[in-house]
């Protein structure tokens, strides 16, 4: 195998493995936030608004690790710096 | 298939390239000042009021009551710089769905550019909260030790800021990309319509977020203010 392609395997592998779990795991802890979000109004409807933005500001922070492997990947694939070493 | 709206250029003056981005972020600029300049000239304070002046102070309250609500303080203060990132951003979200526009927010560089703005008015409302010296000796709080993190926590918030909106625009925009190459019926609009939804939700995020920064900034320089005015 040359250098070329195995750098094309591993990127692609990666770049797979990246989005996979990064998004997994983004997934399952933005479901538990929204799940305990929910919870909470049902509790206090009163609060719905201040809840809801709190939530929203936390997911936002819980995907920001999300969209991290996202772009993480996208380099990877379509701007790996690792090309020019072997060309 | 072009991943950024910066490879777009049209036209080069000299060093400076001319790119999509910057050509859309002049349409959205244009678009929201011409229609300022519009609903100005027919402002109202007696009914009838026309349907853009409501639709205007709408949406000016609603932005003055989220920083009501996300300060506790009093929101005027604030408005220029935040309302100015919101509604930039949910212009050019919203134009999105428009054949032919790149949105100028699924670029880096746009981005990064709002989230330095963001970074640099921290302290600029701060300074102008508490002045220099008190807002400087918020940064060695609760310990001199802590310094390091303090600034590195700022960088890297800036650094989510400016990732986390081009990340949500891009993918949406890659995604349907994508979708017209595998199954160009219906299902991209269905997509188009979560992208809509995204957008909204990351404009407001954004504003949000810098908001909550700014107003920490301040009210960690006001708590030094209300101690050490009684010590």
């Amino acid at each position: 195998m040359t250098d070329m392609s195995l750098i094309a395997v591993v990127s692609v592998l990666t770049a797979g493995l990246t989005v996979a779990i990064g998004a997994g795991l983004a997934a399952l802890a933005e479901g538990r936030a929204v799940a305990q979000g929910l919870q909470s109004i049902a509790q206090q409807p009163d609060e719905t608004n201040s809840i809801s933005r709190a939530m929203f500001v936390g997911l936002a922070m819980i995907e920001t690790s999300g969209i991290y492997c996202f772009v993480v990947s996208l380099i990877l694939i379509f701007a790996n710096p690792f090309w020019r070493a072997v060309q | 298939m072009t991943l950024s709206p910066d490879e777009i250029v049209y036209f080069s003056i000299g060093p400076l390239n001319v790119s999509a981005t910057l050509v859309f972020t002049w349409v959205v600029m244009a678009l929201l000042v011409g229609m300022s300049l519009v609903v100005r000239r027919g402002l109202r304070v007696e009914p009838p009021i026309g349907r853009a002046q409501l639709m205007f102070e709408a949406l000016i309250g609603f932005v003055l009551d989220q920083i009501r609500d996300v300060a506790h303080q009093e929101p005027r203060r604030y408005l220029p710089f935040v309302g100015t990132l919101f509604l930039f951003i949910l212009t050019s979200n919203v134009l999105s769905v428009v054949p032919g526009f790149r949105p100028p927010t699924g670029s880096l560089t746009t981005t990064a550019a709002l989230a330095l703005a963001v970074f640099l008015a921290v302290p600029v409302f701060g300074v102008s909260q508490v002045g220099l010296r008190r807002y400087l000796r918020s940064y060695l709080e609760p310990m001199p030790i802590m310094l390091p993190f303090t600034i590195l926590g700022e960088i890297t918030r800036t650094l989510a800021l400016a990732v986390r909106l081009f990340g949500n625009v891009m993918s949406s925009s890659l995604l349907i990309a994508v979708l017209l190459v595998v199954a160009p019926l219906a299902f991209p609009v269905l997509m188009q319509a979560l992208g809509l939804l995204i957008g909204v939700l990351q404009a407001y995020i954004f504003t949000v977020l810098a908001l909550v920064y700014i107003a920490a900034g301040m009210s960690q320089s006001q708590k030094r203010v209300s101690t050490g005015g009684s010590a």
